[in-house]
This record gives structure tokens, C-alpha cells and sequence, in this order.
């Protein structure tokens, strides 16, 4: 089976039906194995307990990124292909980068206040997810503001691209800016410098927030997809 | 000079409504015709479809030239004179100002001053378009619409708001067009005082 | 080229005429700069060392003020479909949109700025760079806000939405454009200009066909 078969909306229903809640299920259990893990490894010597918050903060961030980078690629092929599935796909995938990404700020937000004494510091990675936040926020606004369903979609994923060509500039810019202001900090890029026994925990609770960011996407684009059935069968009832 | 207009199996959706479909007629060089439909049965959307705005949902839409067969949106595009139900009448522009504008971009050549007196602008030359009146401003778009000169005239509700002189200055502007070998197709309620041919949307 | 000057020279007469945005941008500008050093004190060290970063996004913000109408103005009166249909590429409409939009509103803007520098006391050094980063900034900010007018220009409340979807991806130029004047006041050589015009000269060549693609989906309804 091709992936172009999937793009037929009726096979996706079927197919997604059945990998649902195997991708649920699993989410689930690594997600459990990876908070379980994260409290049993030892404290850090430097940050203490607070330590085990990177379990919660890195993941989302990784998935908040990925979410942009899928929404684009989904963008790409519903512009190109105008293709309505990938269309559904980037808008069903926008609110959960956003929540990702705000879920990395809270997280990122919370390691801070015992680190740095203050809730909120003006480190290269955060400013960096601020601003994605903000792309993530722009783009829901944008969908929900054109009523018509294909314009909208297109508006969407030209916005989509840009902000993809846009990020790693973004990123490159912050990161020189924070150079420019202030020394390095602990958020640095790939983390503190990580010990072998926080790996596990870390690599399965990226797992975990996958899976569940994958889980949620298909139930998000099911749903959509459920309601356009719904509105065209209620709008051939009316005429 | 060959100059026709060939439209086979046109279908236009709109949100999840077929407009048209299957629709297929043809203009000559120096014919016009008349558009006609009840509100809703797709008289703009078509108008739309040939400037090439729009994509058909299936279909194609064909203008023979000397220069051979121009099918695709944008290239037919270059050949369409576009008078929609909006004036596109800048408020803080003269007159002269914006059909010099649209002169100069559209790279006619002709003289926006033989059109102004053409079209009974001429006294109103130095005037902004937020002090005419609704007349006066479906006068420009006229004058526009021939400075422009484009073989392929879209006009959509081109007797709307013009009182009896002003829709005679309609009729003689499509003759003249006509007899020059251009097309016209026209969207509207009311007889167009020329001889055309008519379509009819909708039911039909 | 008669056909891309003329719509650039058209662009920029209905932005200077009363109503267009030029004038209104310019004031803007000098009156939230002004209202800084009321929320902030007078202490002028203070304000010589924020003067860059204030100027920048006052700057940048007084720009987008103006940009909401590029496409909007002419779509809402059918001019738009006209501009369409005429000889000219969609994407060199774009860029004399562009074009138009920087010269009436980010050049003047730069060249009030050097005007506002005296009231926060920066230095020669520091205004120099201040003119120079907004001189190569500005193209951008048009070039990126061009996307975010030709996105929304059908919607009604579209000059809402311009900032949100804009200001984050304009946050490069303000971080290399503010960086400079910062690096010239303390006399570092920071490489700011550099990066600011390259991403610049980015903006510039890739817009002109976003703008294009996301006109084309808007007339298309």
C-alpha cells in the first residue's frame, strides 16, 4: 500500500482506526516508564532534585519543534498537491505544536525559578520558543480568520513555510543575541551536559511525547475530518 | 487577424455547489453576448473563470490568436480588459491621474485625454475620485476600460448605475469595440442595446 | 519597466497624499518614542544605552501601522483584479509594492530617526549605526510585512492579525538592527551589519513569491 493510497480520506479513516490505539497505548506505557525512571534516577549534584524537570522540559520542546517542521512539510504537499487530507493534517497539527510549545515555556519556566532565582530569564532556548509560540499563535489566527475552507488552508500553508524558512534564521539570531547580552547559561543548546543515567529516562519520555503528539494529531484530523462529512451531508439535506 | 474565444465542458463549484457544468460556446472575433441568470446562477464566477481569476473544475477555456492557442490563466490574462461591478476609483487620485496610471501599466500607448473627452470626462480631468458621483465613476472605468486596449472586454453589470445617456455611451462603446474585432461578453440584467447573442445560465 | 514605475510611482503618490499611511507611520513613530523616556525617567545613560532597541521596534511597528492597506486598499475597490491582469508579473507587482511601501514610509522613518537619536543622547558612533542598520533593516520589514497584507487581505479585521504573524518573523532584524547600534556604542566590532543584510537581502528575493502565491489564492474566491 502506498502512502497515496492513505491520502484517500475514506482508506485514512480506516487505517488510522486501526493504529490508534496501538499509538495511544504506547504513548502511554513509555510515557509511565519514562516518569517512573526519571524519579528514580539519583539526584543531579549540581541542580539537585529539580533536575528530573529536563525529562519533562526537553521532550516538549522536541515536539514542538517537530510539530512546526511536520506542519510545514504537510503545508508543502497540500499546497502542491492541493490535496485536502495534508491540508486537515497542518491545521490539526498547529494547536498541538502550540500547547507543545507552551508546555516547553512552563516547564522551562519552572527549572528557572530554583536555578536562576527568577521565573522567567531571557535565556537563548526560551526566547527562541516564545517566538515559536507567537508563529504557532499567528497561524491558528490566520486559519480561523478566512471563513472559506480551501483559501484558509492556503493562506495557512504559505504562512507555514515561511515561518519553516524563517525559524532556523530565528534560532541563528537569538542564540547571537544572547551572546551579545549575557554569558552562557544552563539551557544551553542540547541541554546540561547529560549524565548516562539521565539518558534513559530522557530518551523515553521524547518517545513518550511523540507517540502521544502522533496519537493526538490522528484523533485531531479524524475529528475534522468527521465534521466535513457531516456538514456536506446536512447542506445536501437542506437543498 | 484570428481572434475567438472556445469554452468546452466548463464546470465551476463554488464551497460544495456546482454552478455550471458542462458548458461550451464560442465567440467570434467582433461578436458580442449577453450574459443572463438569475442572481446566484454563476453570471461573475464566469466572468471570473475567463479573466482566468478562478480554475475551472473541469474544462478548458481557449482563445485563438494569431500568435496560436492560449489556454493557460495567466497568458490569457494579458488579453482580457476587466470591467467588474466595482469601479476601482482611487479617492485621492485626479481623473487624469488614474488613467494615466492605468494607461502607463497596462503599456497601451493610447491618450487618456482623447478617452476623458470620449467619455465626458474631460471637464472633471483635474477632479479626485472621492467628488464624483456614481455615474461619473462607472464613466471612468469606461474610459479605462478602452485606454486599457484589450481585445477580450469582461464586463460585469456594465448598465448598472448609468442613467439613459450613459447606457446608450455603454452601447456605442461595445459596437465600437466590435467592429475593431474584439470580443465582448457581458454580464447583465437588462437588454444590452446591442446586437448580441445571448447565454443563459442556470436551469438551462 | 514603464508598467513596474508606474505602479511604483502610483503606490507611493496614494501613500503621501492625505490618507495614505506615510505621514500617520511618521508620527507614530516619533510619538511612542516620545512616550519612552516618560515611562522610563530622564536619566539619559539609561536612555543612550535602550535608544537602539527602542528606536528599532518603534521603527518597526510604525512601519507595519501603514502596511495592513498595501493589498487590502486595492482589493476591497477592485483595482487589484485590474493590477492582475496588467503585463506586469505578479511577483514584480510584488516587489514594486514592496518598493513603494520602503520608500515612503522605511526611508523616511530612517531618516527621522536620526532626528529622534538626540532626544536619548546617543552617541555619533551609536547614531551612525542606528541610520545604517535601519537603512538595510527597513527592506526587510516591508518585504516581510508585504506576506503578512497580501495573507489577510481579504479579511475584515486583517490589520489585527498582520502583527502577530509578522513581528515574529521580523524578531532577526531588530536582534542584528538593535545589536549594531549597541556594538557601535561600546566600540566593538559586532558583525550585525553583516548578518542584517544578509537576512535582508533574504527577505527581499524570497517575498516578491510568497506575496505572489498568497495574492493569487485570494483573488481566486
Amino acid at each position: 500500500m502506498s502512502i497515496f493510497e492513505l491520502a484517500n480520506p475514506k482508506r485514512f479513516m480506516q487505517v488510522s482506526a486501526v493504529f490508534l490505539p496501538w499509538i495511544a497505548a504506547a504513548a502511554a506505557v513509555t510515557l509511565a516508564a519514562g516518569l517512573v525512571l526519571g524519579f528514580a534516577v539519583p539526584p543531579d549534584y549540581q541542580q539537585g532534585t529539580t533536575v528530573r524537570i529536563m525529562f519533562l522540559h526537553v521532550p516538549a520542546a522536541w515536539t514542538a519543534m517537530m510539530a512546526y517542521g511536520l506542519m510545514a512539510v504537510a503545508s508543502a504537499i497540500g499546497l502542491i498537491n492541493r490535496h485536502p487530507l495534508a491540508d486537515v493534517a497542518a491545521k490539526a497539527a498547529a494547536p498541538l505544536g502550540a500547547v507543545f510549545t507552551a508546555l516547553g515555556l512552563v516547564t522551562g519556566s519552572l527549572w528557572g525559578k530554583p536555578m536562576w532565582g527568577a521565573w522567567w530569564v531571557w535565556d537563548g532556548r526560551l526566547t527562541s520558543f516564545l517566538l515559536l509560540l507567537f508563529l504557532y499563535l499567528g497561524y491558528i489566527a490566520l486559519g480561523g480568520a478566512i471563513e472559506d475552507e480551501n483559501r484558509s488552508a492556503r493562506a495557512c500553508a504559505i504562512l507555514a513555510i515561511v515561518g519553516a524558512v524563517n525559524l532556523p534564521i530565528i534560532e541563528f539570531s537569538v542564540d547571537w543575541w544572547t551572546t551579545l547580552h549575557q554569558g552562557e547559561s544552563i539551557l544551553r543548546k542540547g541541554g546540561p551536559l547529560i549524565a548516562p543515567v539521565f539518558l534513559w529516562p530522557l530518551f523515553l519520555m521524547a518517545l513518550g511525547y511523540t507517540l502521544l503528539f502522533f496519537a493526538l494529531w490522528l484523533v485531531r484530523i479524524r475529528t475534522e475530518i468527521v465534521n466535513r462529512r457531516a456538514r456536506t451531508l446536512t447542506m445536501a439535506r437542506a437543498t | 487577424m484570428t481572434f475567438s474565444l472556445d469554452v468546452e465542458d466548463l464546470s465551476c463549484i463554488r464551497g460544495q455547489r456546482a454552478l455550471f457544468r458542462g458548458l461550451r460556446f464560442s465567440v467570434d472575433a467582433g461578436r458580442a453576448v449577453s450574459l443572463q441568470g438569475a442572481n446566484g446562477a454563476g453570471k461573475t464566477s464566469l466572468l471570473r473563470l475567463l479573466a482566468g481569476f478562478l480554475m475551472p473544475a473541469s474544462g478548458t477555456i481557449r482563445l485563438r490568436t494569431d500568435g496560436g492557442d492560449i489556454e493557460h490563466a495567466e497568458d490569457r490574462g494579458k488579453f482580457v480588459g476587466w470591467f467588474g461591478h466595482q469601479d476601482a476609483v482611487k479617492p485621492q487620485l485626479a481623473v487624469r491621474e488614474q488613467l494615466a496610471f492605468f494607461a502607463r501599466l497596462y503599456g497601451s500607448g493610447r491618450n487618456p485625454d482623447e478617452a476623458m473627452r470620449t467619455f465626458g470626462l474631460l471637464p472633471l480631468a483635474e477632479l479626485p475620485g472621492q467628488y464624483l458621483s456614481a455615474g461619473q465613476k462607472r464613466r471612468l472605468a469606461l474610459a479605462r476600460l478602452q485606454l486599457c486596449a484589450r481585445p477580450l472586454w469582461l464586463l460585469d453589470e456594465p448598465l448598472a448605475a448609468l442613467d439613459t445617456a450613459g447606457k446608450k455611451l455603454v452601447a456605442q462603446t461595445i459596437v465600437a469595440h466590435c467592429a475593431c474585432g474584439g470580443i465582448v461578453v457581458a454580464a447583465t440584467h437588462e437588454a444590452l442595446g446591442v446586437a448580441c447573442e445571448t447565454l443563459l445560465l442556470g436551469d438551462g | 519597466m514603464t508598467s513596474f514605475l508606474a505602479l511604483l510611482f502610483r503606490d507611493i503618490r496614494l501613500a503621501v497624499r492625505a490618507g495614505g499611511g506615510a505621514a500617520l507611520a511618521l508620527a507614530f513613530f516619533a510619538a511612542v518614542v516620545t512616550l519612552v523616556p516618560l515611562g522610563v525617567g530622564a536619566d539619559l545613560r539609561l536612555l543612550s544605552r535602550i535608544a537602539g532597541g527602542v528606536l528599532w521596534v518603534a521603527a518597526v511597528l510604525a512601519a507595519l501601522l501603514s502596511l495592513d492597506r498595501l493589498f487590502q486598499a486595492d482589493y476591497e475597490d477592485g483595482s487589484l483584479d485590474l493590477i492582475v491582469l496588467s503585463p506586469l508579473q505578479l511577483e514584480a507587482t510584488a516587489v514594486a509594492k514592496i518598493g513603494a511601501h520602503w520608500l515612503a514610509t522605511g526611508l523616511p522613518l530612517t531618516a527621522l530617526s536620526a532626528l529622534l537619536a538626540v532626544l536619548f543622547d546617543l552617541s555619533q558612533a551609536g547614531t551612525g549605526a542606528l541610520v545604517l542598520s535601519l537603512l538595510i533593516g527597513t527592506p526587510a520589514v516591508s518585504a516581510i510585512g508585504a506576506i503578512g497584507a497580501a495573507l489577510t487581505l481579504s479579511i475584515r479585521r486583517g490589520g489585527l492579525i498582520l502583527p502577530l504573524i509578522v513581528l515574529p518573523l521580523l524578531a532577526p532584524a531588530v536582534i542584528f538592527g538593535s545589536g549594531a547600534v549597541l556594538a557601535a556604542q561600546d566600540g566593538l566590532a559586532s558583525g550585525a551589519l553583516y548578518l542584517l543584510t544578509a537576512f535582508s537581502l533574504l527577505c527581499v528575493l524570497l517575498s516578491p513569491f510568497a506575496v505572489a502565491a498568497s495574492v493569487r489564492l485570494n483573488l481566486a474566491t
